[in-house]
């Protein structure tokens, strides 16, 4: 049953993101790295733009500055009216979207990684917008299949858990390592971002030079729903993590499970029907986004062959 | 070899005065959770006398608590010190300055006969530091609280740190106790709440407690020994001459080896662009390794020795 591979454009602006979040320093670091000399991420035929997304947020180390930047570029925002009155951030995002977009016109960048760290433990994690964008799931397969093949020949410093791809809607395509601490700068992260980045742009050149990449099926995490802390009437978290869930991400989590740990001692237990993959384990960042962590369900996806238009 | 032997002669028990008031503080830091929500927990229950034991909570920075932040003007944990407490105040003040002043009013003042007898203050790190108990001056009271500790924690390593400055340049706010140590759990990143680090920090906590009311009633602490870590030497990060930029980050090696003995020829950095820094001078003891607050100072981690600590026996004075 042949099927001839589904033709794109040639991938020749991309631009690597840090700094959307001010506290998340692999990204702020190599970016800041490549702005200065940026010999490492250049490759034939194409315009690599390392840019820092939020530099207020990144000079008070701090994750917004008004508002999350991450949650900024809705279309609302996108066109509000207010210049200098705006929040920062949504004055951000308009320039970003400028300079970058608009999304989906001719105009646009080919690619953007942007780049996060978390504080929960999910190793390297890539992520996806739609399981219908080819392109861009070859390119997760091929950086996962490499990084974990070149893990211990090459990068002996390369100690990222696992390479993961999450399905979600959500979010802004983008690369996610962890466990980091806000604020705080690990060399084990580091190099494992700076890795998968090189696979990635490795990935575009190879494409622009008019390699085919077979059909292929890649394991993917399709996200489902967010599950808060538990509270009481004003609010206040009245349990945490249970220590059997903390940095148990990827893993099963199966109904009946521990999964929260009150203050003084009971355990609760999930009461999902069935079993899932839980992530975003304790980020540090969605306490006040109400989530503890979020379910996934493992799925299988197919990524038709691809080609250089 | 038991300490008699090695020592020739047993220290003689020393007598204290009783400890009826134990002050315990969280949220020096705003964003160092563990603390703030164990004081919590602690006035939903209204803790306030267990046995001959009264007990204050004190939130010490209630708006770096409401932000998350470790502090909005300045770090409260540096503004104790005699000169910082004694400036006077005036609308320009920094609020941590301020309030400084306020948390000396009401648990001090330092140094006087008024001051609260214990307290505690508890913090968390980013560093692999497990439990560490830390204070400035060795009084047999908090090593022996310190002994207490490391006999009944099982879920991580106890370790005493000792800063040793004069009580003057005391800059913590646990100066403010006639006796005043600071618990220190690591890693937690900060604005996270791990349930393992919250049951350890409270098991801390209710010991101590334990501690007080046993040897307010008269029980005898048998002496011993307890190694401590002390002479702090601080190491910086390598930075770039002109913009003062750090250039390294904490080698791999040596991320998570708190307490690990660090040897001359050792890695201690590893530079954006890939070369190794070695460690030179004498074997030491790093400590702090990695903590986030400290990238402002530019500081990687500190240094320091292992001492022997020797203590008599104690129990209270009865009048």
């Amino acid at each position: 049953n042949f099927s001839p591979p589904a033709r794109f454009d040639e991938a020749r602006r991309v631009a690597i993101f840090g700094g959307t979040h001010g506290n998340e320093m692999s990204g702020v670091t190599l970016v800041n790295l490549w702005v200065k000399n940026g010999s490492e991420i250049q490759r034939k035929m194409v315009d690599t733009k390392p840019f820092i997304t939020n530099p207020r947020a990144v000079e008070k180390c701090t994750r917004y500055v008004d508002t999350d930047l991450n949650r900024a570029f809705t279309p609302e925002n996108l066109s509000a009216l207010g210049e200098g009155d705006l929040p920062y951030e949504v004055q951000r995002a308009q320039e970003i979207n400028r300079i970058f977009g608009p999304k989906g016109s001719p105009e646009a960048y080919d690619v953007i990684f942007d780049l996060h760290n978390t504080t929960s433990n999910m190793g390297c994690t890539l992520i996806l917008e739609s399981s219908k964008d080819y392109f861009n799931l070859q390119m997760m397969n091929y950086i996962k299949v490499t990084a974990l093949r070149s893990n211990t020949e090459y990068y002996p410093r390369f100690s990222c858990k696992s390479v993961n791809i999450v399905l979600c809607d959500w979010f802004i395509a983008g690369l996610e390592v962890g466990p980091q601490p806000q604020g705080v700068l690990r060399s084990n992260i580091f190099e494992a971002m700076r890795v998968i980045l090189k696979h990635a742009l490795d990935f575009i050149e190879l494409f622009n030079e008019g390699v085919e990449f077979p059909t292929c099926t890649v394991e993917v995490f399709r996200v489902l729903e967010r599950i808060d802390y538990p509270r009481d009437a004003n609010g206040n978290i009245i349990a945490m993590v249970h220590p059997n869930l903390q940095d148990g991400d990827w893993e099963p989590l199966n109904p009946g499970d521990p999964m929260f740990l009150t203050f003084d001692g009971k355990t609760l237990h999930y009461q999902g029907s069935g079993t899932i993959y839980p992530t975003f384990i304790n980020e540090a960042a969605y306490y006040e986004k109400q989530q503890a962590f979020v379910t996934t369900r493992r799925e299988t996806l197919v990524a038709s062959a691809i080609r250089k238009a | 070899m038991p300490y008699r032997a090695r020592f020739g002669r047993k220290m003689e028990c020393v007598s204290l005065p009783p400890l009826s008031n134990f002050a315990i503080c969280g949220g020096t830091h705003g964003n160092e959770l563990t603390g703030v929500y164990i004081l919590r927990e602690m006035q939903k229950h209204n803790v306030e006398k267990v046995g001959s034991v009264s007990i204050t909570t004190v939130l010490s920075n209630p708006r770096a608590v409401d932000a998350c932040r470790r502090y909005t003007d300045r770090d409260l944990n540096r503004c104790f010190t005699d000169d910082l407490l004694s400036s006077p105040i005036t609308e320009s003040t920094p609020y941590e300055l301020r309030r400084a002043q306020e948390l000396n009013a009401h648990l001090g003042p330092k140094g006087s006969e008024e001051a609260v007898d214990l307290l505690c203050d508890m913090h968390n790190t980013t560093s692999n530091m497990g439990l560490c108990i830390i204070f400035n001056s060795a009084d047999w009271l908090i090593l022996h609280i310190c002994k207490y500790l490391q006999s009944k924690i099982t879920s991580m390593p106890v370790r005493a740190l000792q800063m040793d400055l004069p009580l003057s340049e005391a800059f913590s706010v646990d100066s403010l106790g006639k006796h005043g140590f600071s618990f220190e759990i690591g890693p937690q990143p900060h604005g996270v709440l791990r349930a393992d680090v919250f049951n350890t920090m409270k098991e801390a906590v209710d010991l101590t407690i334990e501690w007080l009311q046993q040897f307010n009633s008269g029980r005898t602490f048998e002496g011993g020994e307890v190694e401590a870590y002390t002479r702090w030497k601080t190491v910086h990060y390598p930075r770039d001459p002109t913009t003062d930029e750090i250039t390294a980050a904490i080698h791999p090696q040596l991320q998570d080896n708190d307490f690990k003995l660090l040897q001359p020829g050792d890695p201690i950095f590893l530079s954006l662009s890939g070369e190794t820094v070695k460690h030179e001078g004498d074997a030491l003891y790093p400590v702090f390794v990695n903590e986030c607050a400290y990238y402002e100072q530019k500081i990687a981690y500190h240094l320091t020795q292992k001492s022997t600590l020797t203590l008599p026996s104690i129990n209270v004075k009865k009048d």
